[in-house]
């Protein structure tokens, strides 16, 4: 099984290599492979990378806590934002443009929306030291409708101001401008993928049911907890940069379980870079279909996810 | 005969009330232990209790001379198995994997499955005939199959003790003796001590060497076939009028129904 799994991974790392390169030359501007290392292509290049990294991290993030949640909940339907992180962040990020804070600040603003909002839904769904699978869904579904009708509230109130900076948020960007927020960001989200690695063995026996998994010796309760709340994390901090992607955390999981099986001493590791390149690739048709104009991330992930999907959900069996 | 499991006067529930209530039961090496009683008696609950998914309220559980609640989680998964009346999963593992599962409490954290790990996988889905089962999905099989791969996931933990919850409920009388058969023989051969809450009273009665029938979360009667199957314990606690006769083939107690005649 080792042996099998480091040949799918070098594969997939190959793919991801190819997609890196041909992500870094395409775009608005075209650059030949030859000109690849030439000084005046430079800031483009740069930038794409920008782009790129930030699309391996939330494709990475994003899935892996995707598997996470929905082996946690043992609900298929979970996905990293449905405890309320995106809603809380655009809540928070809104408040940001109408009291005029500077736009540097923003990433934190949507930051500590996202923590407080994980906050108080799990707070809703404690009953006496235990988290309930279905209070927690619950409390993320009213959180997130209660945040975005006060979004919707609060834009009506204001106007197109802060409307037309936020909407790029909505539907997801991956323009990074700035290395450092890049990197600080990466922290969270990788040391968060690592952790979820770690519990993989536990979240195959969670994912048989959580008195099957304390009959094999694990400490469901705990182990709750903390994935809980390091997906959260993961995806707070992958909120503040690129705003909400959709599609990758439901999707990407469940067409991973399809094609190398739902163990998650494989699915993780693999899904990590084929949400990667899932991710990638997606960027390059939002920058080139339309090019000069952009079209948001979220809706290209979708575009391209869902047939996929229907075409392996409608194969069956699993194949590699 | 070595004492293994030992129950001093536990007492457990849900929310505020009590649904076992001051329990005392010894559990030797290699009994074969039926629990039987009427619904809401406490069978289930008193497996759950003892595999530690229910906390304990009052009263201490020892194994192997262990107070319970002082052990490990894991090292006490790797000695005790608990086979549940059914699985169900929303996740596409195969009948190996699900088997491998067993070796949970067996292995570190992040370490893949040795090739003894496998082999003794293997071992348990030939023990139960499923082996030729091995790569079908789990949610493939019929009630019959996926009970005995259920048990075999729980023989890949290596246990000493073996907990059953109803295991023959869903199943046709040629698979319930089937799977009690394979019981019999683990009981008797690899002297694997069983504890199992069984419905039927003269499959019970058949196959185990002690029976312990509870009532309202006490155990009425606890003994030999012969000392807890009278028709005064069984009508006592059903509250229904019964014939106990003897099995023409066991020579064991052989209960009959008799229609229309329930107490009021």
């Amino acid at each position: 099984m080792v042996d099998n799994l480091k040949r799918k991974l070098f594969m997939l790392l190959l793919l991801l290599f190819v997609m890196v390169v041909i992500g870094l030359l395409k775009g608005a501007v075209h650059i030949p492979l030859v000109n690849l290392l030439v000084k005046e292509n430079q800031i483009i290049i740069n930038l794409r990378l920008l782009r790129i990294l930030a699309a391996i991290l939330v494709g990475s993030g994003l899935a892996v806590s995707g598997i996470a949640l929905q082996a946690v909940l043992r609900n298929p339907l979970a996905e990293p934002y449905l405890l309320g992180t995106s809603s809380g962040a655009g809540l928070a990020a809104v408040i940001a443009v109408i009291l005029g804070i500077s736009r540097i600040y923003m990433p934190l603003a949507a930051f500590l929306g996202a923590v407080l909002s994980i906050i108080l839904v799990y707070n809703l769904a404690r009953e006496g030291g235990r988290i309930r699978d279905r209070s927690l869904i619950l409390a993320g579904v009213i959180v997130s409708i209660a945040f975005s009708s006060v979004i919707v509230f609060l834009v009506s109130l204001f106007g197109d101001q802060a409307m037309h900076e936020m909407s790029w948020w909505l539907w997801g960007s991956l323009q990074v401008y700035d290395w450092r927020l890049l990197s600080l960001v990466s922290l969270p989200v990788i040391l968060g993928i690592a952790v979820i690695y770690i519990f993989s063995q536990d979240l195959n026996a969670i994912s048989m049911g959580e008195e099957e998994a304390i009959h094999l010796g694990v400490d469901t309760l705990n182990i709750k907890k903390i994935l809980v709340l390091v997906t959260a994390l993961i995806t707070a901090s992958l909120i503040c940069i690129c705003g909400i992607v959709g599609f990758v955390g439901l999707i990407v999981p469940h067409i991973m379980r399809l094609i190398v099986g739902p163990n998650h001493k494989v699915l993780i590791p693999t899904t990590c870079l084929a949400a990667s390149i899932f991710v990638v690739t997606c960027d390059i048709f939002s920058r080139t279909l339309f090019a000069p104009i952009e079209i948001p991330i979220g809706v290209i992930t979708a575009i391209i996810g869902a047939p996929v999907f229907i075409i392996l959900l409608k194969k069956g069996n699993r194949k590699l | 005969m070595k004492r293994l499991l030992k129950l001093d006067n536990v007492s457990a529930g849900y929310y505020r009330e009590d649904i076992i209530k001051g329990i005392s039961l010894e559990i030797n090496t290699g009994d074969l232990i039926g629990i039987i009683g009427p619904n809401g008696s406490g069978k289930t609950t008193l497996l759950r209790l003892i595999t530690r998914v229910l906390v304990l309220r009052k009263g201490r559980i020892y194994f192997q001379g262990l107070d319970v609640s002082q052990m490990n989680l894991k090292e006490f998964c790797r000695q005790v198995a608990f086979v549940a009346q059914d699985i169900s999963t929303n996740f596409p593992f195969t009948v190996m994997e699900t088997v491998l599962m067993g070796r949970i409490p067996h292995l570190k954290r992040l370490q893949f499955e040795t090739r003894r790990d496998i082999e003794i996988a293997e071992g348990a889905l030939l023990e139960t005939a499923t082996i030729n089962l091995k790569d079908k999905r789990i949610d493939e099989l019929s009630s019959g199959e996926r009970q005995r791969v259920i048990i075999a996931r729980a023989l890949a933990q290596e246990p000493v003790l073996l907990f059953l919850d109803e295991p023959t409920a869903h199943l046709d009388i040629g698979h319930q003796i089937q799977i009690l058969d394979l019981l019999k023989k683990l009981n008797r051969r690899d002297d694997l001590t069983i504890v199992m809450v069984l419905h039927d009273l003269n499959l019970a009665s058949a196959y185990c060497n002690r029976i312990a029938l509870l009532d309202k979360g006490s155990v009425f009667k606890e003994g030999s076939p012969d000392d807890v199957l009278t028709y005064q314990n069984i009508e006592a606690v059903y509250k229904t009028v019964v014939l106990v006769d003897r099995n023409k083939i066991t020579g064991k107690p052989n209960v009959v129904l008799i229609p229309g005649n329930q107490y009021s």
